[in-house]
């Protein structure tokens, strides 16, 4: 770790964490990388691959299993993750209430699968929202087909924020409220604490989808009022193949396994098993133990450089990129979501005249630039803006003004090229 | 930026901008066809009148980025009118010319170490072509060539399930 910091209130250093991203040194096309992908998944510092190095070159070893030295510690290391992931979201007990999964995907697909079929029946109702990303849609929707729930949803208006205005009469006998802390497509910071606040009001638990707000927001699970949270070690500095469940200790421990295999049984036979404990109930079969490392590692990198301050830089920076987008570019430039503010994260989702978001991001590739085309896996949600695909852009903390700058320049060129 | 150059040629970039043969015929007595791209969304609807083993007229509707429209417009002005047999033969020039770096990637079928990938590329005669081969440029993109034969791939299928019927 090589970010110096001085005071808590001094400003970001992007040039020195610049430097501690290894894959920001390359070049593509012969130009320096521009990388506005972190929405889809962030790149990971030097110190968190030499902490996944340095675990299989030291201590690789499987988890709560054997008796020898690096057993032991690749347990504590793992067991340590767990404790790391829990304290940076606020978990009142970060020994119990975290559940590592693969990605958030399988969090909010094991609550659905486990909470949901143990907990609702026919005709119940669970309200999610028109910008879920599939990972919080299809699970849903799968629960539906199999026993039958209602599904409602909350409405998106005009400036991609979430329309509240009949929240209680949706909310109305509903049993679970299912809702993304951030879209990864409009960049909207919905209010979850009000919708948390009306759900329990209602008698309903909340699901927060926090895949995108927790690498970008400080997060704490009482102040969001959820009962479950999930997201993914991949967009927040870590490496892939690691997620994760947060959930109130009371209703982990009310729920049944997900996945079956082994670790997370307290007794088989041939006829029947007993589950293990929480977390480790839902945790079937080797964990993804390098992974945990990495991720812990990953937190320590986070929190060093400190959540408010990456906050501030990031909202400086969108605010910077919605005026140089709207300044330079104009009309031809249509940007979704909501203006510049504090429900206004650094996600931008882009339509360039009516070229065709795949032609956009072609172009911007030449430039070093890189953005995603398509539905960003919110088809519900593109159907509601009225387009098939956008390019998207979208920052972190080691982007800086010179790659929107780039951003801006290559945007110009596609006016150019389809002119 | 000589690469973008070749994929965005004046010819595809018109094709894009005024496509040809674009629209759809009633069906019946036509053939309806579509192709979809569920990674890109993009889309192409293939409407074929085939009279007397002749493809007497094809319109093109959907939408998508330029190369996959493009590619639907050309292909329309290139088989428009042509015997089937013909029609056929441009087709597999036109998908020899896809594989020609990329063999593996060119077919719908993504069969795992591609059968196709060991057999040489027939030479592909470009200048038969005619405006066709201005989609050269694709094959340095590998990921766009998909969008590049999605019209392609429906103009088989449609003839195809018109052989199959008749
Ligand atoms: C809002 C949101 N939810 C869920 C996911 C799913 O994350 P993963 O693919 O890591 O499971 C994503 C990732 O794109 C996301 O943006």
């Amino acid at each position: 770790m090589t970010v110096p910091m001085s005071s808590p209130n001094d400003p970001l250093d992007v040039e020195a964490i610049r430097k501690d991203f290894p894959l920001l040194s390359r070049t593509v096309h012969d130009r320096p990388i521009v990388y506005l992908d972190s929405a889809s998944t962030s790149l990971q510092p030097r110190s968190v691959l030499a902490a996944i190095g340095h675990y299989y070159e030291h201590t690789h070893a499987n988890v709560h299993r054997g008796v020898y030295a690096t057993a032991e510690e690749a347990t504590a290391l793992y067991e340590g993750a767990r404790r790391k992931v829990g304290a940076f979201v606020g978990a009142a007990d970060p020994r119990r209430e975290i559940v590592f999964t693969k990605n958030a995907s399988e969090a909010l697909n094991l609550v659905v699968n486990s909470w949901g079929r143990a907990n609702l029946r026919r005709g119940d109702a669970v309200v999610l929202t028109e910008m879920e990303h599939h990972s919080n849609l299809v699970p849903w929707l799968m629960l539906a087909e199999a026993i039958g729930i209602e599904l409602r949803y909350l409405p998106v208006d005009a400036q991609g924020r979430l329309d509240l205005c009949d929240l209680d009469k949706i909310l109305d006998g509903a049993r679970a409220v299912s809702v993304t802390a951030m879209s990864n497509v409009l960049g909207t910071v919905n209010p979850v604490p009000l919708i948390a606040e009306a759900a329990h009001r209602n008698g309903a638990v909340v699901v927060v989808d926090g895949a995108q707000s927790v690498p970008h927001l400080v997060t704490d699970v009482k102040a969001l009022g959820a009962d479950f949270l999930a997201f993914s070690g991949h967009k927040m500095l870590g490496p892939t193949g690691i997620g994760v469940l947060w959930g109130r200790q009371e209703l982990l421990d009310s729920m049944p396994p997900f996945l079956g295999g082994g670790g997370m049984i307290l007794d088989v036979a041939l006829e029947r098993f007993s589950p293990a404990e929480v977390p480790w109930r839902f945790e079937a079969g080797t964990p993804p133990i390098a992974e945990a490392v990495g991720l812990a590692s990953a937190v320590d990198y986070l929190s060093a450089v400190g959540m408010e301050r990456i906050v501030a830089h990031e909202r400086a920076l969108t605010a910077y990129t919605l005026d140089a987008l709207g300044d330079r570019l104009g009309p031809d430039c249509r940007v979704f979501g909501p203006p510049a503010g504090g429900d206004r994260a650094g996600v931008f989702s882009l339509a360039y005249r009516d070229v065709h978001a795949h032609d956009v991001a072609q172009i911007l590739d030449q430039f070093g630039v890189c953005v995603r085309p398509g539905h960003h896996c919110a088809k519900p949600l593109m159907r509601r803006l009225g387009v098939s695909a956008t390019a998207r852009a979208s920052i972190a903390l080691y982007n800086d003004p010179s790659d929107i700058d780039t951003l801006v320049e290559g945007l110009a060129h596609v006016g150019t090229v389809f002119g | 930026m000589p690469d973008l150059e070749e994929l965005y040629r004046e010819i595809i970039l018109d094709h894009y901008r005024s496509p040809r043969n674009r629209g759809e015929l009633p069906a019946p007595p036509a053939h309806r066809v579509e192709g979809f791209n569920p990674l890109c969304g993009d889309e192409v609807i293939l409407s074929l009148e085939v009279v007397d083993g002749v493809l007497r007229d094809i319109k093109v509707a959907g939408s998508g980025c330029s190369i996959s429209q493009s590619s639907g417009s050309l292909m329309s002005a290139a088989v428009k009118g042509k015997p089937i047999p013909e029609v056929r033969e441009l087709i597999r020039m036109f998908k020899a010319m896809m594989s020609v770096h990329e063999a593996s990637l060119s077919d719908d079928d993504r069969t795992a170490g591609g059968g196709d990938a060991d057999v040489e590329p027939e030479p592909v005669d470009l200048a038969s072509l005619g405006e066709l081969a201005a989609l050269q440029g694709v094959v340095k993109f590998p990921v766009r060539i998909k969008c590049a034969t999605l019209s392609w791939n429906a103009l088989v299928q449609g003839l195809d399930e018109l052989a199959a019927a008749s």
